[in-house]
């Protein structure tokens, strides 16, 4: 797995995102209005793509994107 | 493990009843517009049905049950074993099952009781009827599961109020020598007892003044220890971690696959949970029915809702292979693999 396609699962996930916008160095709870359904959203497309659980912790202590890319890393 | 069929016992009717009463989330004005629209889009639910007060869950069973028993046209006498499934029960004390055998005219001869399950009521419920009308050669059954959840969940809190919706069902069976047999696999792990849970009112926490206190729990989330809570993250985990694993086990065991069966029936959670299960399943979207949009999330009563209101045509009028898995509350889960042939299902009541 590469940062590069998994910034592209999470851009085809959430639709309103503008494509190209999201950086491994992004903090994303600064670019999306970030709630728990958001939260849900993604936990559901890391054990679709990937077959990984991640929890409230994992995404709790992840301030980047590479943040979250290495946590799942790490699971698969 | 408990993974087991059942013989001679045939699914013979299916109704269901719903408040009149709906209510749009997108009207819900305790949260933002962007966020009503997220919840009509992700969490599924657009529109939901709001018992009145003073509706009780057996209200809606009686409906459902009454109408189910004219068109099977079946003796009441004959009806010997009632089992009431709900977390809404009409009163602590007593059961709501004798409520309901006394209603429907049942006879006293009829072993009625109640079963305290939300989210795989349903399928535990089967389990539980098949299980003794086998056992005890009972020639009729009725299963009535449902609930009022509206009543329980706090307006002020965004995590439950605009997912719930009430609905009531029936579900009838026939001791018959020549019905397929069913099919279970049913778990339980009681550590997340904690992940949807009305704190106060029970023995444990018995109501106190201090169980009407509003407390904050997060942005947007308000509410009693009356009242229920969910804790969305650890329930979807859950689900996402237990409910494949469950179904795929009892398809090994039967030698099936997906496609020995013609329709998938979920519990609707929420949708961004069923489509995740449907995706790891590898279901096709025809095969996965719906009534999430429509109805909300509606407990106990969520399988036999979608059967009754998605499948009539293809239960009534021939033969469903039907896979259906419940899952939540408890935690407790469970799939039955059961079949539909030519069965007896009125149209969705609205009471």
């Amino acid at each position: 797995m590469t940062i590069e396609d998994f910034i592209k699962n999470i851009e085809t996930e959430f639709d309103d995102l503008e494509p190209g916008k999201l950086k491994p160095e992004t903090h994303f709870r600064e670019v999306f209005d970030w709630n728990s359904i958001n939260a849900l959203i993604l936990i559901a497309m890391v054990k679709t793509e990937y077959g990984a659980a991640i929890n409230a912790e994992d995404i709790q202590k992840s301030k980047s994107i590479n943040d979250l890319f290495e946590i799942v890393k790490s699971k698969v | 493990m408990a993974i087991f069929s059942i013989p001679n016992v045939r699914f013979a009717g299916i109704a269901s009843a719903v408040p009149k009463k709906e209510v749009s989330n997108l009207d819900y004005k305790w949260v933002s517009t962007k966020d009503r629209e997220m919840l009509v889009k992700t969490v599924g639910v657009e529109n939901r049905r709001v018992a009145e007060p003073g509706t009780a869950t057996s209200d809606l069973c009686v409906a459902a049950a009454d109408k189910l028993i004219q068109e099977l046209g079946w003796n009441r006498n004959e009806i010997e074993l009632l089992i009431f499934i709900s977390q809404s029960r009409d009163y602590i004390i007593p059961s709501t099952s004798g409520i309901i055998q006394d209603r429907l005219g049942l006879p006293h001869s009829c072993v009625a009781y109640d079963i305290g399950l939300g989210c795989s009521g349903w399928v535990y419920g089967v389990s539980a009827m098949a299980s003794m009308m086998y056992a005890s050669k009972i020639k009729k059954g009725l299963l009535l599961v449902g609930d009022i959840s509206t009543l329980t969940a706090s307006y002020r809190d965004k995590s439950t109020y605009p997912l719930f919706g009430d609905a009531a069902t029936a579900t009838a069976f026939e001791l018959d020598e020549n019905a397929s047999p069913i099919h279970f696999n049913l778990e339980s792990d009681g550590s997340g007892y904690d992940a949807i849970i009305i704190p106060d009112g029970g023995m444990r926490n018995f109501i106190s003044k201090k169980s009407f206190d509003y407390k904050k729990h997060g942005e947007g989330i308000y509410r009693n220890r009356l009242q229920i809570a969910l804790n969305g993250i650890e329930v979807f985990n859950f689900a996402l971690r237990e409910v494949t694993p469950n179904m795929k086990r009892l398809l090994q065991e039967l030698s099936k696959s997906t496609a020995d069966f013609d329709y998938f029936v979920f519990h609707q959670a929420n949708l961004l949970m069923n489509e995740t299960i449907r995706k790891m399943m590898k279901l096709e979207k025809e095969k996965v029915p719906y009534t999430i949009r429509k109805f909300g999330n509606t407990s106990s009563a969520s399988i036999p809702l979608t059967i009754t209101t998605q499948l009539k045509d293809s239960i009534s009028n021939g033969k469903a292979r039907l896979f259906t898995c419940g899952f939540g509350v408890g935690l407790s889960w469970g799939s039955v693999a059961i079949e539909a042939d030519h069965i007896v299902c009125p149209d969705l009541i609205e009471y």
